[in-house]
């Protein structure tokens, strides 16, 4: 049974809200995957909607890139918008 | 016999073939083929076990009525022998390879969930209370034993073979399902039961379709073997119920 392939698996707990990855599974097919993430992780009534993607299909950013393609913006701090002035009135944000 | 002893024993073959399903499929509880097949498994095992507890509830209740008392859950899981029990043949068979597992639960769920379709209609409300819940569990067993039983007839020849002997071996269990005596047709009168016979047909029709598709012959014997729903069965149920029972009998009352 080692030959079956490892699948990421997508939940999403409540309407509006996005999938979220919850853990990987092994499945001989996206069928089996979904029912075994059905028995897996959606035991206590966590999701109305899951996702599968064969974990092969997911093309990852390398840890040696690290450097090139997240430290530039740590010295952007202007990219956050935390310099405007809220009017008193406006709550929320 | 009163209707109430009547619907007492009703509702034992109910909760019976449940609770024995539910044990079989928890001794597969760590020796699952795959991690994710041994927790998909028991999960069903569970199902069937809560839903054992609804009837095996109802059951005391109305024991309480016709014996001035009514034995508790633990009491009737734990402390019957199997002459005692009234479950189905079928679900007391020792779980065998995984192909013995899929085709005994495949047979079973066909016919557990169309049971259970017809009970919700039923004249008793806690009887069609209990089946509608149950009834959505079950659509989603009869479609993961269905989908085994195709997978692994039309798979490796290996597998075939082994689905083909599975369900040939255990046909000979199915008959029961069908088979109504006196207190079925009493109750079914009365609009309590449902027709086991009418069961038959739609059953007899999944399963063809089922196992065509898995490229599975149809098996085409004709004796049935009898005797569950009225406390005459095969050796393997005590075997099993020394193991289910050992601590309440080792430990009378013992609580968590």
């Amino acid at each position: 049974m080692n030959e079956w392939p490892l699948w990421e698996i997508f939940i999403r707990s409540q309407h509006g809200l996005a999938h979220k990855h919850v853990g990987s599974l092994h499945a001989p097919d996206a069928e089996m995957a979904i029912k075994n993430a059905r028995d897996v992780y959606t035991r206590r009534n966590e999701g109305v909607s899951i996702w599968v993607v064969k974990s092969s299909e997911i093309t990852a950013t390398a840890p040696s890139e690290k450097q090139a393609l997240f430290e530039p913006a740590n010295s952007k701090v202007y990219r956050h918008p935390t310099f405007f002035p809220m009017p008193e009135e406006v709550k929320h944000i | 016999m009163t209707s109430d002893r009547l619907l007492f024993d009703y509702l034992l073959r109910l909760a019976d073939s449940d609770l024995v399903l539910a044990q079989r499929l928890g001794e597969w509880v760590g020796h699952g083929p795959v991690l994710e097949e041994d927790i998909a498994l028991t999960n069903i095992g569970l199902d069937l076990l809560g839903q054992a507890r609804l009837w095996f509830a109802y059951a005391s209740e109305v024991e309480a009525r016709f014996a001035g008392a009514g034995r508790s859950e633990d009491a009737l899981a734990f402390l019957r022998d199997s002459g005692g029990f009234r479950n189905l043949l079928l679900v007391e068979q020792p779980n065998g390879d995984y192909a013995v597992t899929m085709a005994r639960q495949f047979y079973f769920d066909v016919w557990h969930k169309l049971l259970l379709a017809a009970l919700t209609g039923s004249r008793d409300a806690r009887i069609a209370e209990v089946a509608a819940k149950a009834q959505k569990e079950v659509a989603y067993h009869v479609e993961r034993s269905a989908d085994w039983v195709i997978r692994l007839g039309d798979g490796t020849a290996e597998s075939h073979a082994r689905m083909q002997t599975a369900v040939d071996d255990l046909w000979t269990y199915t008959g029961e399902m069908f088979a109504s005596d006196e207190a079925d047709d009493v109750l079914a009168g009365e609009g309590i039961a449902s027709d086991l016979s009418a069961l038959a047909a739609p059953w007899r029709a999944t399963v063809e379709s089922v196992l065509t598709e898995a490229t599975l012959a149809v098996p085409t014997s004709l004796f049935m073997q009898r005797g569950g729903r009225r406390g005459v069965h095969t050796e393997h149920l005590g075997h099993m119920l020394t193991t289910m029972q050992h601590l309440q009998r080792s430990y009378p009352g013992a609580q968590w």
